[in-house]
């Protein structure tokens, strides 16, 4: 099997406050705190977008694998929101990397787990012999219409895995998915906004694939919750990820270390391989970790790690998940309108 | 920018290469065809350190047309480890808070773009570190 040979996240360093977005819109903020169990979330600055973010979090995980970058051989970048709709992130984060030339490249879309596709296929590419290296990447900037309740959690962050033959920090024990064409939340062409089902994206969505793919995972890895020490899943709130590990059998304190969104946010692509990285970062060598994320659409990737002693190496190397969500700025709703390009100064 | 302009400065925008002299071990940054210190024209590529320190610092609030948006903004003069001065916006900081010497880290970011249609010019500004 595959092995993650160095990972590395970024958070982006503005944050707004639930209470700041919901003075603007009228709205109770204690039932969005207590609700959805979100306090603030990350906001990028106007010269941030996925490929900066991408840029950086793939240079945290180069630091972490101590690997010539030149020897990456596959680079696919995950996103809802690539900066263009036609030119790829791929081929700016592979200049910035310094990857050889000769690398596979190509954009992942599958809502919110565009990301987790891009660690699916980089392993099958390192398992079958393909490439030596394949760096994979879950990048978002996502937006939520104004006054919508996706605005109280669409965030911004990435997270960024290499992958190679080798054991690296974390050995790849088993991967599967599940997938169904679900109509729970899209973007059409030319739109600026998503729309998304409301309370559909509950039930029928997001606990049906998850619960499904990470049970089957389980299944097929003859594994119990209780051989997890850490569990992480996408996290849409603060909410949605705590009840699925329940409903799963998993307690609270094995979800803890990955649990980031009440004071990130929703990063989409990013969201459960970021929450991947801040388990890394405290993890011990021989502890197992189960990971589903969930993408609209719908579909769930779910992976079972195992950490190896080459973690206590690595993890100082490069900047921590949450040291970087402790470092931050709050900004007003004025100033978020403007990052977010909801205004514009008049020139 | 021009696309093609934009493209020919991608190794020192992206990946911060310099030209190391080979006559005289001068770093010259951005690349030079020509050593300005001993003329010489053999370079080797050399890659620039992330952390430094602000030199000295300006407030842009009347910007060129590409960089209205963005104004006020700061632009400073960053010694590199190793002595390399570049010139770059220092973001992700409150303009009243930067101080002459100040550690700062290269970040990549999005410097500028050709309105909603053009290219996006990406490349390195400062910000705090960490």
């Amino acid at each position: 099997m595959a092995g993650i040979v160095g990972y590395g996240a970024y958070v982006p360093r503005h944050r707004i406050k639930v209470e700041e977005i919901a003075k603007v819109w009228g709205t109770d903020a204690e039932s969005y705190k207590r609700g959805l169990m979100l306090k603030e979330k990350s906001v990028p600055a106007p010269d941030q977008d996925t490929i900066t973010m991408s840029v950086e979090a793939a240079r945290n995980a180069v630091k972490r694998a101590g690997i010539d970058p030149v020897l990456i051989e596959a680079v696919y970048v995950g996103s809802e929101s690539h900066p263009y709709a036609v030119k790829p992130s791929g081929t700016v984060v592979s200049e910035a990397v310094g990857t050889t030339r000769n690398i596979h490249c190509a954009d992942f879309e599958f809502a919110c787990k565009a990301g987790s596709e891009a660690m699916f296929i980089c392993i099958g590419l390192v398992e079958g012999g393909a490439v030596r290296y394949g760096l994979a990447i879950g990048a978002d900037t996502s937006q939520g219409a104004p006054g919508d309740a996706l605005e109280y959690s669409a965030a911004a962050g990435a997270a960024a895995f290499i992958f190679g033959k080798e054991d690296g920090v974390a050995r790849v024990l088993h991967t599967h998915t599940f997938m169904t064409d679900t109509p729970d939340f899209w973007r059409r062409e030319y739109e600026y906004y998503p729309r998304h089902g409301g309370r559909f994206t509950g039930e029928q969505a997001y606990f049906r694939h998850i619960t499904t793919a990470a049970s089957q995972m389980m299944e097929k890895a003859k594994m119990k919750p209780q051989d997890f020490t850490y569990a992480v899943f996408h996290q849409p709130n603060g909410k949605f990820p705590m009840k699925v590990g329940e409903m799963l059998g998993f307690k609270r304190e094995q979800m803890e270390a990955g649990w980031l969104s009440p004071t990130l946010g929703n990063t989409y692509s990013g969201s459960s391989p970021m929450g991947l990285t801040a388990i890394l970062d405290v993890a011990k060598p021989g502890e197992k970790i189960l990971m589903t994320s969930f993408g609209s659409g719908a579909g769930s990737d779910g992976f079972i790690f195992e950490v190896t002693k080459q973690i206590d190496k690595v993890r100082d190397v490069a900047p921590k998940t949450r040291e970087q969500l402790d470092n931050k700025t709050y900004i007003e709703y004025g100033v978020y309108a403007k990052f977010r390009g909801k205004i514009r100064k008049a020139v | 920018m021009f696309p093609s302009r934009y493209w020919r400065e991608i190794p020192q925008r992206y990946r911060l290469e310099a030209a190391k002299c080979t006559g005289c071990g001068k770093v010259s940054f951005p690349p030079r065809s020509k050593c300005p210190k001993c003329g010489g024209v053999e370079f080797d590529e050399a890659r620039l350190p992330e952390k430094g320190v602000v030199k000295t610092f300006t407030i842009i609030r009347v910007a060129p047309s590409q960089f209205v948006e963005q104004a006020p903004y700061a632009v400073g003069i960053v010694e590199l480890e190793g002595g390399v001065k570049i010139t770059a916006q220092i973001v992700d900081c409150p303009l009243e808070d930067i101080k002459i010497g100040q550690k700062v880290r290269i970040e990549f970011r999005r410097l500028q773009e050709d309105g909603c249609s053009g290219v996006i010019c990406y490349g390195y500004k400062c910000v705090p570190a960490l």
